[in-house]
């Protein structure tokens, strides 16, 4: 009783002395997840890496970290077959910021113009969900005919990889604008371009944004398939010519590649999307 | 006064068609008129019409029958010397405060810099001069209805349309609400419809009660309220008249709550 009764009066030395122990709380927490981070991982590449050597499995079908370091090791100081590995990566970052610009740019604007049309809308919400819904890498092979071994094919792909999904969540967050906010606006005296561009498209951002997110991934792959399934340089190419020599290390460490490349691309998303949204309030 | 009215209605019926394509009644042969500088309030059960009868006022909503003019106009759009309070929350949650109150004069024309310094004014007219730069999801219910008033105010309406603004206040905020619109309204000499269920801020605050009947919605009666002003909140619903008005109101509003 006598431990846990509170001070009669909340001094603010007091209050400083328990924030103080509060932060240091939280501080030993986000430690302790870090280093539990760290033991998971050394967990499963140290496992992984015992396994092979061990023989448990096959190292020339699964490779194990230590060859695949080696094989990032050694593209970084000697190049690649196809020319230096940044080169490879340059290309594909081409290709992918391309197809994702040129995607996204297109799919907001048709979701914004197809949103405020209810005909449009009632008529194409149909073929969104169809072309959602169908497994759009397909197309890669008829770019490849149709565009060549270079860049435009891989960038074509990345695009139509992008643009439904950016064009269907803009065309959602469209239509779910409330209607009170743009009578609203309508009365307040917003003219129809003022109205969408003061309430349309900021209600659709954040059904936009997160579309952004995955598309990058998705532009991702669309140049990486583009040139898996013909090119001259690229990552994708850098995969289908390690499958071809029964590299499964090169396999790995080009996976390696296009992952730091994923990660930072998300990073840098996650931060425009802070900036954009931060009317909005923050999760309990 | 002059003599043509703010708003008229004369005779209107308003059907909507839902997307199976049935037929409501929404308003039936309503008829009403509000003059230049009056405050009038509607009252009525819920699903009678009240609320379609502002957004036809508005153009929102065009009349199935009859017409709708306001200032001797015949309503076909949206007309700039109208102000709307809604219902529901309608600022704009990814603007301050500053920024929502001065859309107005930004939607009709001002430069940015006017508008938010007129938005400046308003904003410390209703109270919330420490608040310009937060954003409404930091403000509290009575707090962003203030936000409301300003933005709608701003634009200094020669009609104000107001859709039961206060009902998802308190008691105590509500009456200040009150008060301050009584006071804005008294320095701008526009006229006022104000929609409500309830009956005692209808009465307190108009100078005629609308009294509508269960769906479809037709007037059933107008009431003039000879309470003298300026009012004030706490005090005017104790006066004697005032208690009586009500109790007559009341007795119309009970039949027709059993009728819905
Ligand atoms: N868009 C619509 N489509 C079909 N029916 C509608 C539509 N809007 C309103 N109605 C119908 O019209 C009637 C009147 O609606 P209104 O919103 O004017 O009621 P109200 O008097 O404002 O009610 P409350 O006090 O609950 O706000 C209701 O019965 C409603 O069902
Ligand atoms: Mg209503």
């Amino acid at each position: 009783m006598t431990d846990h009764t509170l001070p009669a009066v909340l001094s603010d030395e007091a209050l400083a002395r328990e924030s103080e122990t509060a932060r240091a709380r939280i501080q030993r927490r986000k430690n302790m997840i870090i280093v539990l981070r760290i033991v998971v991982l050394a967990i499963v590449l140290g496992g992984w890496e015992i396994a092979a050597r061990a023989k448990w499995i096959d190292p020339f079908f699964y490779s194990q970290p230590s060859a695949i370091w080696g094989q990032l090791v050694e593209w970084m100081r000697d190049g690649t077959a196809q020319g230096s590995l940044w080169r490879q990566v340059a290309v594909t970052l081409e290709e992918t910021v391309l197809g994702f610009l040129i995607g996204s740019v297109a799919g907001i604007l048709c979701g914004i113009v197809l949103g405020r049309n209810k005909l449009l809308a009632d008529v194409f919400s149909l073929y969104i969900q169809i072309a959602n819904s169908i497994p759009r890498v397909v197309l890669g092979s008829i770019f490849v005919i149709a565009l060549g071994l270079g860049m435009a094919s891989k960038v074509a792909l990345a695009v139509v990889m992008v643009f439904f999904v950016v064009f269907g969540n803009a065309f959602q967050g469209v239509r779910e604008a409330d209607k009170y906010m743009i009578a609203n606006a309508q009365i307040l005296g917003a003219s129809p371009s003022q109205l969408t561009i003061f309430v349309v498209i900021p209600s659709a951002m954040s059904w936009i944004l997160a579309s952004l997110h995955v598309s990058f991934g998705f532009a991702l792959v669309g140049a990486v398939v583009g040139e898996f399934l013909g090119a001259k340089e690229g990552i994708g190419l850098l995969i289908s010519t390690a499958q071809g020599a029964f590299n499964a290390s090169g396999v790995f460490a080009a996976m390696i590649v296009l992952a730091v490349v994923a990660l930072l691309a998300s990073y840098l998303l996650t931060a425009m999307e802070k900036r954009l949204l931060k009317w909005r309030p923050v999760d309990f | 006064m002059s003599p043509t009215p703010a708003i008229e209605f004369s005779n209107v019926s308003l059907r909507f068609i839902d997307a199976k394509g049935n037929a409501t009644v929404a308003l039936r042969n309503f008829s009403m008129s509000v003059a230049r500088g009056e405050f009038v309030a509607i009252v009525g059960p819920t699903g009678c019409g009240k609320s379609t009868t502002l957004n036809m006022a508005t153009g929102l909503l065009k009349p199935t029958v009859g017409e709708v003019r306001v200032m001797g106009q015949q309503v076909t759009e949206i007309d700039p010397r109208i102000g709307f309070v809604f219902q529901a929350d309608a600022v704009f949650p990814w603007r301050t405060v500053l920024q929502n109150v001065a859309a107005g004069p930004q939607f009709r024309g001002a430069s940015r810099k006017l508008a938010i310094e007129q938005a400046a004014d308003w904003v410390q007219r209703v109270g919330l001069g420490k608040f310009g730069n937060h954003y409404p999801h930091q403000l509290s219910g009575g707090m962003r209805k203030r936000v409301a008033l300003a933005q709608t105010f701003i634009n200094k309406p020669e009609i104000l349309l107001m859709d039961e603004p206060f009902s998802a206040l308190d008691m105590q905020t509500r009456t200040l609400m009150q008060d301050e619109l009584l006071q804005l309204w008294s320095g701008t000499g526009g006229s006022v419809v104000f929609v409500t269920h309830d009956l005692e801020e209808a009465i307190a605050l108009a100078d005629r009660v609308f009294v509508l009947s269960a769906r479809p919605g037709t007037l059933k009666r107008v009431y003039d309220i000879d309470l003298p002003r300026p009012r004030v909140m706490s005090e005017v619903r104790y006066n004697e008249h005032f208690i009586e008005l009500s109790r007559r109101i009341w007795a119309d509003l009970r039949e027709e709550a059993v009728l819905a």
